[in-house]
């Protein structure tokens, strides 16, 4: 099937196959941050926005996301990198396999909510699975992040 | 693995109709659940160009179409207010944000699974669902089974004054529940009902037919309706949970709800 799809920004066509995931359309696009991390749609290390709402890619056919927007982390490269380094400064990660998927769903939390309480932050990333952590330096850096972005707003 | 052979973007509930009619063909929700299955599928039925992904909310009732995702559901101001958060509290627990925007309403409460909140907190509403051929059934009816061949297309929640309080239980977060609860309570009516659900069976409804609860309740009554409602409702073990264990928290969910409703605006 003709399938058109905007990713990170760029109109692609490409035929495909009617059961080929998304996650292997973007990878097959050279999006290797997206990454496959379990078989039961459980661990978020595959999250892409589709129009701008954030989705496992491994549950969605591609033919389903024709004519759509889907925003991999190579195309949020600043903001990635920006909130990155306060995911780095807590050292909060071990191996790192967690991180696109949870920077991904960070930046979708922002969005919809730019100032979170420790509850909603805790509920919004939930579905983001890391083996190695136990969250909290994630959570610490996410709030440090947030205080210095609203000290830059002002 | 799911294989799909055909994909199908269907352009008119009739068409989905007839091609979920042939042997091999399958309606696509948030294919979550599918996806979970091995299996063939001869055509992939996609419902998303029908317009049903919206809710629509009129004085008497909500409409859901059945591409409304959870997601949709969960954070719906209206829904919110009707349920007095109940509905958020049912889903919430539900995977992550992420999976909550793929799953659907329609494939959810077709599946009719025996875990599902989705299904609990929907029978503990007025609720009722339209199908392409079978025309409007009530979610009791509906829960019950049968229907397989037939298009979901909406779901339907009467606006009857009513208080809610759900509850379940997990062994740990985004894992499937072990036991769900959702009280309900018509206020003028004073009449109670409960949903169960994760038994681990599909959910059921338990109503207070001996007036336990009847005339405000005390700490006692509500107790005395937990063990009740615990004798009524049929309990089995699983990996996440004993048919004791179960019943025990059918006992203590029941109790805590009926107090919570009894307090009036929750
Ligand atoms: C890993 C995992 C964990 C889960 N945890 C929970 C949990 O804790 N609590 C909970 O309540 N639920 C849970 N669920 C279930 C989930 O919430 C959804 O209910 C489930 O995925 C079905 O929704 P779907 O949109 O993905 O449907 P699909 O998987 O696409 O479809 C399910 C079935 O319904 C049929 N169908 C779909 N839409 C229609 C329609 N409109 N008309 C006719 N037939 C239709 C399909 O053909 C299929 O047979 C979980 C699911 C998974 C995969
Ligand atoms: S790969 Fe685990 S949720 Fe998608
Ligand atoms: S750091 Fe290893 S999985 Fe998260």
């Amino acid at each position: 099937m003709l399938v058109n799809i905007i990713l990170n920004e760029k109109k692609i066509s490409a035929d495909v196959e009617p059961d080929l995931l998304l996650i292997d359309f973007v990878r097959e696009q050279g999006c290797l941050s997206v990454k496959r991390g379990c078989e039961t749609s459980n661990c978020g290390l595959c999250t892409v926005f589709l129009e701008d709402r954030p989705v496992l890619s491994c549950s969605v056919l591609a033919v389903r996301a024709d004519g759509k927007r889907v925003t991999t982390l190579e195309g949020l490269k600043e903001e990635a990198e920006e909130f990155g380094a306060f995911i780095a400064d807590q050292g909060a990660e071990q191996c790192g396999f967690c991180n696109p998927g949870f920077v991904m769903n960070a930046l979708a939390l922002f969005r919809e909510n730019p100032d979170p309480s420790e509850e909603e932050i805790r509920e919004y990333l939930a579905g983001n699975l890391c083996r190695c952590s136990g969250y909290e330096g994630q959570l610490r850096g996410i709030q440090a992040y947030l205080e210095w972005k609203k000290s830059n707003r002002v | 693995m799911l294989t799909i052979k055909n994909y199908k973007k269907a352009e008119s509930l009739e068409e989905a109709w007839q091609l979920n009619q042939q042997r091999g063909s399958r309606i696509l929700g948030g294919m979550l659940w599918m996806k979970m299955g091995k299996g063939n599928v001869q055509t992939a039925i996609d419902l998303s160009g029908l317009g049903l992904a919206d809710i629509e909310e009129t004085e008497e009732e909500f409409r859901i179409g059945a591409m409304v995702t959870l997601r949709q559901l969960e954070i719906h101001p209206g829904l919110s207010a009707y349920t007095k958060g109940a509905m958020k509290e049912a889903l919430r627990h539900i995977v992550g944000v992420q999976f909550r925007n793929l799953a659907t309403a329609g494939g959810s409460i077709f599946g009719r699974f025996g875990f599902s909140d989705v299904l609990t907190m929907f029978l503990a509403m007025d609720s009722y669902v339209e199908l392409y051929q079978g025309g409007l059934v009530s979610m009791a009816q509906f829960a019950r089974g049968g229907y397989e061949r037939d298009v979901l297309v909406q779901i339907l929640v009467k606006k009857r004054p009513m208080l809610f309080h759900y509850e379940s239980v997990r062994n740990s977060q985004t894992d499937f529940p072990v036991l769900t609860c959702c009280g309900a309570l018509d206020p003028d009516e004073g009449q109670y009902r409960f949903a169960i659900g994760a038994r681990p069976g599909r959910a059921i409804i338990i109503e207070d037919k001996e007036h336990i609860l009847a005339g405000g309740i005390t700490e006692k009554q509500a107790e005395d309706f937990g063990v009740y409602a615990a004798g009524q409702t049929p309990t089995g073990s699983n990996m996440r949970g004993s048919a004791q264990y179960r019943s025990h928290l059918v006992k203590v969910l029941t109790a805590r709800a009926a107090l919570e409703l009894n307090k009036g605006d929750l």
